[in-house]
């Protein structure tokens, strides 16, 4: 899965991306998340995680500034060290939980993609 | 258009039951028709409320296999999903029903058989609600709760403890609920001491995992008078939407759906918070109660948390919230939980909440939220004249 936004007519841009914007503008282009560092607006240590999930499993919301647009996005943190307003840049991993472990079909959707890292 | 009235309701013991989903949503629903004095026959629309029999227990068509069960047959019957707003969907599509003319008698029940599964399962038929990116990191609905209650706590200097005391008066509410999963009483220090969930969110800030079912049973006002003398009465209902991606609204400590759902049931009902005498919130977790009551116009943004340690909330309070123990005591049967929070509603204005009952009750609020605020129905009730 990868970390690309969209960027819509209205000039709003969100991830993932939709068919359309939170004002109904349609989709322009793409902007990687990944090439971008982020801030950490909050986050959790989750520890009743569902089959497949790594246990604790540390969650964070973070923030993009993107030419001045603010983007959010939500992943796991590769560290149980972090704290709001932290630095953090997204990094790859092949398998963020286990494909089939839970209800979702494992053909429906990615099972790789992102964990934000702290700087 | 046609005032609706509801004259019946009733609902379930809450907790771990032996019976399945069928048989949970027929014994409240044979309940409420009692309550009513009302026979099986006269039942013109069915509705049940349920998120995911099918996930849950393999157990698909329950409307029709319900109006099989009740003797309803040949009512219409729809099956109403909403996650966990199921209930107050279901009251809403009840209150269409009989406001557009197209019934004279409807059943609502809702109903959700859960507790056969592990804790993981179970969050994991929950969780499935969420975006494929949010489920591809094994966000749960109690994590974005801990996310959001971290947020809140720092953004609005609110003492941690101040979540702890919504679950001491909830469980301190639910000891007089003779349905509730729990009735029991827990302090603040087992609250702040019990294992972390989500942090910074413990295991007493959330709900529990429950089976139970819950029924309420509609007319116009005409007709309620031939059945009884005490009554309530739908005067506003709203529903709204908010992201389903929960990350990409503009300020997470705000949920839409509430927000815009209230609007709509104030304007309705020519009502607004200070005309409340009694309100059900999703206190889901903890959190949820604060989101709600300000969301709701209770109090300011980022100030419910001092009235919860003013004692405002309280059975004896200004606004006493979640008197039946809201979901955190009595329980959360995903589809019945809207409908429950109506039913205690509806026994407060008509004087049959017992050791709960709040003196002249006249206009109780009811909000039910699905998922984390995705879709929130706001119901307003008042004793009938």
């Amino acid at each position: 899965m990868s970390m690309d936004a969209t960027r819509y007519a209205d000039g709003s841009i969100s991830y993932p991306g939709h068919p359309r914007s939170r004002e109904g503008a349609e989709p322009v282009e793409t902007v990687d998340l990944s090439e971008y560092t982020a801030e950490v607006l909050t986050w959790t240590q989750s520890m009743a995680t569902p089959p497949g999930v790594r246990q604790p499993n540390t969650l964070a919301i973070v923030e993009f500034d993107v030419d001045g647009e603010s983007v959010r996005a939500i992943g796991q943190v590769t560290t149980d060290e972090i704290e709001t307003g932290d630095e953090v840049r997204p990094v790859y991993v092949e398998q963020t939980r286990e494909p089939g472990a839970g209800i979702r079909e494992p053909d429906s959707q990615h099972w790789d993609g992102y964990r934000f890292e702290p700087v | 258009m046609e005032r609706v009235a509801v004259i019946g309701a009733a609902m379930t013991q809450f907790g771990q039951r032996e019976e399945w989903i069928l048989e949970l949503l027929a014994e409240a629903g044979l309940a409420c028709l009692e309550d009513a004095g009302v026979e099986p026959g006269e039942v013109e629309h069915l509705y049940v409320s349920n998120m995911a029999s099918g996930e849950f227990e393999g157990q698909t068509g329950i409307m029709n296999g319900l109006a099989h069960d009740l003797g309803a047959i040949p009512a219409y019957t729809q099956r109403v999903d909403q996650t966990s707003s199921s209930g107050g969907a279901g009251i809403y599509a009840a209150w269409q029903s009989v406001a557009s003319g197209a019934s004279e008698m409807t059943l609502l029940v809702g109903g959700e058989k859960m507790t056969h599964k592990t804790t993981a399962e179970a969050t994991d038929v929950i969780a499935s609600i969420t975006h494929p990116n949010e489920y591809n990191v094994g966000v749960t609905l109690p994590s974005f709760a801990g996310l959001t209650a971290r947020h809140y706590l720092e953004r609005f200097d609110a003492p941690r403890e101040s979540l702890g005391k919504v679950a001491v008066k909830n469980h301190k509410n639910g000891v007089d609920n003779p349905k509730a999963q729990f009735q029991k009483e827990v302090d603040l220090e087992t609250v702040l001491e019990s294992p972390i969930v989500a942090d910074p969110l413990r295991l007493y800030d959330f709900c529990p995992i429950t089976d139970g079912s819950a029924a309420l049973l509609f007319c116009p006002e005409s007709v309620a008078a031939e059945y009884t003398d005490e009554y309530a009465v739908v005067t506003g209902v709203d529903g709204a939407t908010d992201t389903h991606v929960v990350h990409e609204r503009d300020d997470p400590t705000v949920m839409g759906g509430v927000v815009e759902s209230g609007k709509g049931a104030y304007e309705m009902s020519g009502r607004g918070p200070e005309d409340i005498d009694v309100a059900e919130l999703h206190d889901m977790f903890t959190i949820l109660e604060f989101l709600q009551m300000e969301g709701l116009g209770f109090t300011e943004q980022g100030e419910a948390w001092k009235l919860i340690e003013e004692g405002y909330t309280e059975k004896d309070g200004e606004l006493p919230v979640n008197t039946s123990g809201g979901l955190k005591s009595k329980g959360h049967p995903l589809g019945a939980s809207g409908v429950a929070q109506a039913v205690e509603i509806y026994e407060q204005l008509v004087g049959e909440a017992g050791p709960r009952q709040i003196d002249d009750a006249e206009v109780g609020l009811c909000c039910n939220v699905g998922g984390f605020g995705n879709c929130v129905i706001t119901t307003i009730m008042e004793a009938g004249q």
